[in-house]
Order: C-alpha cells, then structure tokens, then sequence
C-alpha cells in the first residue's frame, strides 16, 4: 500500500475492484463506509454487488476478465474530458503520449460491449475519481488473480498516474494484503528471486538488474551521504547502500550475495528458485522432491488441487510444520508442532507496511515450539551453528542487512507503537506515504496494456458459467483457525454458492438443493443461495469449506509476470446432484 | 486548536472551542452524570442526566452545548437535582437490575448515576421491575441482547450506523413499548448485523454483554492474527487460556475497532486439536515422537536427497502466518542449504 489505513476516512473518491473489504478486511471496509458518510464518492467496479455496492455512486458490473477494458476506457473518459493532472503528468511521469493513443480506441460505447456497463456509468465513474481533490485505489486478488493480473495491476496505476494520486495523502493504490503477515514473508526474503528487502539473488551479470537498470545503480556510501542530503530523500524508497560503491559493469546481484554470504558464514547459490507453482509441476520430473512446508495449505488453496496431492505423494519427503493437522499434513511424513501467535513473541507487517511487535501471552501447547526455535534446531544439525536466543536478536540481523527498509526499526521503538518502511535510521520517522517526492525508480512511467480476451478458461456450451471466488465474513481461508469457533461455525457452517435466482430456475433448482460444478479439471459439490448479488450467467464460491474445494476446479495457467495463478474465474457446468 | 476559558462549579477550566460543556467537564475530572454520550459518537441529548445550568441562561443539556468563552456552568443545584432525580429513577425502575448476576457489575454507568444521585431505601421498590419479562436475544453466538436491562440510550444504534455504517438495529415502538429492535424485530442474527461487538463495547449497561464473559487476569498486547489490517488488540488472558480480547485503541490502524473474527475468534489457540507433539508417519499411520527422532529423520532425508539429486531438490513454502523473524530463518536456512526455492501464498 502506497498510504495508510488512517487516511482512509479522508478520501475525496474511493475506487473499489476486486476486492469486498467489508468481508475480507473488515475494519478498512467500516473505513471505507466511514469515508463515504464524510462524502467520497465510491466506485465499485466488481462483476458481484458486494455490500460496498450497496452505497457506491456507481457500480461498473463488469463481466469477469475485462478489467483492462473497463480501467482503460476510465483513462479515455478522463483524458477526453481534460480532466488529467497535467502539472503532475509534466513534472513526475514520462510517455503519457503512448497511454493517449492507445486508450483512445476504448471509447465509452466501445467498452460498454466488451464489458456489459452502459457507457454513460463509465463516463460518471471517470468523472467522479478525476474531478476528486484525493482519489485512492482498493484492489486485491479479484484484480491480480488473473492470467493477465500483472497487466491489470499496470492499467490501475495508470488511472492514479493520470489524475496525480500517487503521492499524497487520502490517495494512492491499497492492495490490501489478505493475511497477517504476507506482506512480512514477501519483505523476508521468501520468494525465489530476492532476499530480505527485495535484494536480488539471481545472477545478472549478462542483463542488469532491476535496480541497475532503472537507477543506474552507482549507489553512495552511507558515509558520504550527509543527513541533510538524505533527508531530502527520507520520504522515498533508497536503493540498497554497499560497503563499497559499485560501478555499473560489477553484478548488484554479486554484491548482494557475498554480502548475504559473508554474514551468514555459506556460499549462497545464484540459481533461480522454484516457484510455487513450479514446486508442485505437472511433468514429474520438474517438481521438487523435498517439501518442507511452514504454515501453509496449499491442497486447499491451489489451483487444480489434484495436482498438488499427486505431487506431494510423489515427493521423496515431506515436512509439515503447523498449529494442526490441516489437510496438507495429511501428506507429511514428519509433522513438527508450532506455537501459535499468543505463544511467542515477533513481528507482523501489515497491509500498510508497518511493523508492529506481537508478544508471547501464553506458553506453547504441550511440546510444541515457536517456528523460529524449529528452525534453529534443523539448522544446527546441519551444522550451521545458530545460536539466537531471542526473536529482537533475529529481527537486529535482518535490519542490519536490510538497512533500506528496516534499518531504524529497533524492538524499543516498535514497542512504542508501529513504524512503516522504510525507516532507515534510527532517528528516521519511517514512511507513511510513497513515492511522495519522487517514485522509487525516479519518474513515474505510463505503460501501455491492451485488453485481450482470456483464452484460458472460456465459457462455451459445455461450460456454460463463469465460476468466481470470494470470502465469507465468518470464515477465513482454509478454516484452519476459525472452523475452531463453534461460534462462527454456527453462523455459517457450509459452503453455498452464490447463484442469480433467474439462473437457479433455468437448471430447475430450489434453494436447498445440492448442485455438482464441474470444470475442465474436476468437479465437486456444494449447496446454493439463490441471491441477486451474482448477475445471471456468474457463480461464486469460497474456499473456505475442505468439503467443497472450489480451487480443485481452478485452472493452474499462470499471469506470465508475476506468475500468480488465475484463481478467479473459469467456466463451469452446473447440475442438480 | 483554539482554547477557550469557561467557570464549571467557580473552577476555571481551559477546553477546545469545538468541546461541549461535558466533554470540558470530564477531560477535567468533574463528573456529571451520563448515559446516551459516548465519546466516540456525535451527541444524542436523549437520556437528560446531564443537565447543568449555564448562569443566567437557565438549564441546558450539557453534552449538546458547546463551550463558550467566559460562561459560568453549575453541574449542580436543587432544580437540576430535581430533573436528574425523575430521569435517573425512571431508569432505574424500568431496569432489571440483578447485579451480582451482570456481567457489566461494577463496570456500569447506571451503577455510577444511581451512587451519584443516591437512591432512598424503598423509594422505588413499588415500581421496580422485578422479572425479566421480554426475552432476551441470545440468537448471536457471540453476545446476549438483554431489553429487560436496556435503558433506551441508543448507543448501540449510533454505533453501528456511525461507527461500522452498518444500521442493523434502530428503535422501534412507542412510549412504554419503545426498545432496540432490528428490521422486523427478528432475532439480531437473522438482521444485516456483522457480529463486530462494537455495540457491546459500547452499551453502558448490562444490556448487550458477551456470550459466556469472564473477565480476564491479566491482558497482553498483540496484533490480531487474522487479515492483512494488522488491527492492535489486548488478549485477556486466564491462566494459559486466552477468555477475551479488545481493540487497542491507541493503534493508529484500528483505534480500537475490530471484527467478528478479531474480536471473538481465538478458540483455536486453546484448541484440543492442537499439535502438541512431533509425529512420523509409519506404514501410513502418524505416530508422535520425540523432537529428536523427528528432526533427526528431517535432517537425514534432506541430506538423502541433496546428495541423490542436488540442493534443488529441495523447496520451501513459507507462511503468511508466522512472525517476520521466523520466515526470514526460514529462508536462510533452506539459501544457506543450496536452493532459492522458496516461495509463500503471497503469489496465489
């Protein structure tokens, strides 16, 4: 997130897509119906009226996949009307012209084909989020959770370029992050291609990395940098500072990973890592052969599931560590107990960036222990010899080697309330709002996508329904932890998919049947609500319930950037069973 | 912010311009009785127990009336005691008030008016209510609707419409009849409420109260490990259980506000189904082991495996659950071992 939660009450207009925060992220859904009853004008572009629908301004109901058609005819609106920030376009962003000529073919009657939303509702939307003082843009896995998801992100960041949002306060972009801590496991290093801080591991020395690439990577020694001169910059993400400056023939990525060796006592490897997707691969010998699987459940939670159980018995081992016996345990040949969040103390890094400490409440459950300690003991029998006797210990090494974005953020200070990165020294107020003078690779850049129909997993005679997914107020995710609560179990205790009630009545369906959804990957079964927030033609599941495993019926096919899965829609045949 | 100066009882206070004559009077420690004001909700002037006099205006309610420069407030006098009195008994017999058995004993505004105004042995006995005659709502799993001891002062209202723009509960009927209902006065769980527990939080009396409350012996300060909001909560702790949690309202994120989930959802910690020792499976059966046998097994397959057929072939899914420490060992482990391949759900 580029602005902070508390700014949200403040907003001038609210662009609301793919996302339904009043159940996934509740307390920034109050925000956004406290912003509304201050007068911001909403927008909800979602294919489902979700609840925030209810009292938008205006509801783009698109068809599932046309996102980039809708988000670039928004762009055409605005720049036909004038209504861009021009001063800002000069000043802080470059190739505005191709944005222009290439959106101009997306009139507003053009669009209204492709995506089902009368042309005028298109002309109101573009008038509400430009003519606002602030705008900001809410967004999550309905947006990136396509085969073209990355692109869709990218048509989004143009709409906030165009009308200069990106910057300043009440505006910006909020991907809201869906879990505790999954903003923390990305800032940690784990992901195949960066360690902590987004620090690059794979070698570059042919290509240049990101950094290199955009900022010219000379970096400055820390030293030679006084304060004054950095606090100019204080408000905007600095690249990674060396020992020594390094020149623009050298690797960053080199850099990198002999200082990542030095201080870890190994020789790290600069081949790229596997992705998930690409643990669990379809041909065999492609796959990885050990899991060691931490808090994760990725039976329930992956694309075409089947592939990922076929491949964990395929595997030559498997570890599980978790709080339960969840449904990727099943296939573990060792499973290692862990204490939960009261058990142990840390941090988590939330949606807006910040670090905030949690503490140990209560000891662990019978012999179980804090991932940390587990990890601790693999590693000495490795003869890595560790020897961390604290979680602050662990937390002072990552900031000390990711002085960038943790650097000032001591135990001492989180404890006196949470601190957004960067923050890179101690006396640094850490960073409530990006890219606030200038964006973290200089000048803002408009980029040109075009919308193209997915091909991937199309309605046709066979598969007659586009099947989306979303999430349920009373549960949460897998219901590893909130199928514990006889409470919430009460309040919904199976899955029902969303189904148009004129739809319902076309399959001959009554309101407690039992339907079988089939894909072209498999099928499984699920009750119905017959309700009006799907429009005809559109189902909807969560994947909240193991008994109806809705991400069985997904499709694996990958966004080619990002190489995030297409969870939210593929076609579907629908039965009584 | 600009100051102004007033008199409340001849003390000279400084307040906010924006203030009402209450909220000056208690930011100074100087009680005047209240029930419908709530510092979080924009003033209602319902409930009348806060009347004081403005000097040489003559009586006003004083969580309506904005401070002035120079005025001179009196919080008590043998007028406003009057009107006080009728407000606060007319409460008072309307409530069923058993408070021993109350969750919200000695955490009770009408407790706190009742002490302030003083209640005469017998006075009221006459017109007491003494049963419990409407039903109690307990269709929420989470908290009990109780109109018998609801003293109509809307909070609960006004918060879900001004503080989670929800609107599931409103007042209904008239006169004697009035009380909190939702749409068709159906039981709350089948109303557009979201279960957040803000209204009970809020409600001053025992009115709204949780399902099940035990007060805690000690609380301790986290972060709620639900979604990505990173909402700060106190755990209320009771020997190695966790038996309630409230929002944190210093956080600058959730300023005290949380959900259902956040709110009411942590009996997974105290679970039975708990992990609490290592298993192996053996012949297709998990069977529990010691830390040793099983990470002397771990530590063995990957060796195994690396020498068979290469660091790469071992991965890593890390968690979007564990703590920043515990996923950054996570990744130098399985990088200091010879694979970068590890990933989270973050790419799902």
């Amino acid at each position: 997130m580029t602005n902070t939660v508390d700014e949200i009450a403040g907003a001038g207009a609210i662009l609301v897509t793919g996302i339904n925060p009043t159940e996934s992220q509740p307390v920034i859904g109050y925000r956004i119906r406290q912003a509304v009853r201050n007068g911001a004008k909403l927008i909800v572009a979602d294919p489902r009226r979700i609840q925030l629908a209810e009292i938008a301004d205006v509801h783009l109901q698109f068809k599932p996949g046309t996102d980039i058609a809708l988000f670039n005819a928004l762009a055409h609106v605005i720049i036909k009307e004038g209504l861009q920030d021009q001063e800002y376009i000069e000043t802080r962003t470059q190739d505005f012209q191709h944005l222009k000529k290439m959106v101009e073919k997306y009139t507003p009657d053009y669009v209204a084909k492709i995506t089902g939303v009368a042309a005028e509702k298109i002309i109101t939307a573009a008038r509400l989020f430009a003519q606002a003082d602030s705008g900001s843009i809410f967004y999550a896995m309905g947006v990136t959770q396509h085969t073209c998801g990355t692109e869709n992100v990218v048509a989004l960041t143009n709409l906030s370029l165009l009308t200069g949002n990106l910057g300043k306060p009440h505006a910006g972009m909020y991907p809201l992050r869906g879990q505790n801590n999954v903003q923390g496991a990305c800032d940690m290093g784990c992901l195949p291609n960066v360690l902590t801080g987004y620090q690059p591991v794979h070698s570059d020395r042919d290509t240049g990395t990101y950094w290199q690439r955009l900022k010219g990577a000379v970096s400055r020694q820390p030293s030679a940098v006084s304060r004054e001169e950095a606090g100019a910059d204080s408000s905007v993400i600095e690249s990674i500072e060396f020992d020594e400056p390094i020149s623009l023939n050298m690797s960053v990525s080199d850099t990198i990973r002999a200082k990542f060796s030095r201080a870890w006592g190994v020789e790290l490897s600069d081949v790229p890592g596997r992705t998930i997707a690409e643990m669990f691969h379809y041909f065999p010998h492609r796959r990885s052969r050990i899991m060691y699987i931490m808090g994760e459940n990725p039976v329930l939670t992956s694309p075409q599931a089947e592939l990922v159980r076929e491949a964990l018995e395929d595997m030559d081992f498997v570890v599980v560590q978790d709080i339960f016996l969840n449904e990727t345990a099943q296939y573990a040949d060792v499973v290692l107990p862990a204490a939960s969040f009261a058990e142990k103390d840390g941090t988590f890094i939330n949606t807006e960036r910040r670090v905030q400490l949690i503490r140990r409440a209560i000891k662990p459950r019978g012999d179980s222990k804090a991932d940390w300690e587990i990890i601790q003991e693999l590693a000495n029998r490795f003869g890595l010899n560790w020897n961390y006797s604290s979680a602050e210990e662990i937390w002072d090494e990552v900031r000390e080697l990711t002085p960038h974005y943790f650097g000032g953020m001591s135990y001492e200070r989180l404890d006196a309330g949470g601190l957004q990165w960067p923050c890179t020294a101690i006396d640094h107020p850490g960073t409530p709002i990006l890219h606030k003078s200038k964006f973290a690779r200089g000048i803002g850049q408009f980029s040109t996508v075009e919308y193209r129909p997915l091909a991937a997993d199309a309605t046709d005679e066979d598969y007659p329904f586009i099947l989306t997914t979303g999430r349920k107020l009373y549960h949460y995710h897998t219901r590893t932890m909130t199928g514990k609560s006889d409470g919430l179990n009460s309040l919904i205790k199976e899955e029902r998919m969303e189904i148009n009630p004129q739809d319902a009545e076309g399959l001959g369906l009554d309101a407690e049947d039992t339907v079988k959804v089939t894909s072209r990957r498999g099928s499984i079964k699920s009750k119905i609500n017959l309700t009006d927030r799907v429009p005809p033609g559109l189902v909807c599941m969560s994947f909240h319930f193991a008994e109806s495993p809705v991400n069985v019926l997904m499709n694996p096919a990958v966004c080619n950037m990002s190489v995030a899965s297409g969870l939210k829609s593929c076609g579907v045949r629908i039965e009584k069973a | 912010m600009d100051k102004v100066v007033l008199k409340l009882d001849d003390l000279e206070v400084m307040a906010n311009k924006e203030d009402t004559i209450l909220q000056a009077a208690l930011d100074h420690g100087i009680y005047i009785p209240h029930l419908c004001y709530h510092p979080d909700l924009k003033p209602f002037g319902g409930c009348r127990l806060c009347v004081v006099e403005i000097e040489g205006r003559g009586l006003t309610i004083s969580c309506k009336a904005p401070v002035e420069e120079g005025i001179a407030v009196r919080t008590e006098g043998p007028e406003i005691d009057k009107m006080r009195r009728v407000a606060a008994e007319l409460l008072i017999v309307n409530h069923y008030s058993e408070c021993l058995q109350c969750a919200r004993n000695t955490d009770c505004k009408l407790q706190d008016i009742a002490a302030y105004i003083g209640i005469e042995e017998g006075r009221l006995q006459r017109l007491k209510r003494t049963a419990r005659d409407l039903p109690l709502d307990d269709s929420n799993p989470f908290f009990i609707r109780d109109p018998n001891k609801c003293v109509l002062c809307g909070i609960c209202v006004r918060t879900c419409e001004e503080i989670n723009g929800v609107g599931a509960i409103d007042f209904a009927f008239r006169g004697l009849d009035t009380r909190i209902s939702t749409l068709k006065d159906k039981p709350i769980v089948e109303s557009r409420c979201e279960s957040c527990g803000e209204c009970v939080v809020r409600c001053p009396v025992g009115a709204l109260v949780p399902q099940n409350m035990r007060k805690p012996e000690r609380e301790v300060k986290s972060i709620c490990p639900y979604c990505g909001t990173g909402c700060g909560i106190y755990l209320g702790i009771r020997g190695d259980k966790i038996v309630s949690a409230r929002g944190d309202r210093d956080s600058v994120v959730n300023k005290g506000q949380l959900c259902v989930k956040g709110r009411f959802s942590y009996d997974f910690v105290n679970h039975p189904d708990r992990l609490t020792t290592p298993l192996i499976k053996r012949n297709g059966v998990f069977v529990e082991a010691t830390w040793d046998e099983a990470l002397d097994l771990v530590t063995a397959k990957f060796k195994e495996a690396q020498e068979k057929y290469g660091p790469e072939a071992l991965a890593g899914l890390s968690s979007a659950r564990v703590t920043n420490e515990e996923n950054y060992l996570f990744q130098k482990l399985l990088r200091s071992l010879g694979t970068n391949s590890i990933d989270c759900c973050a790419r799902l």
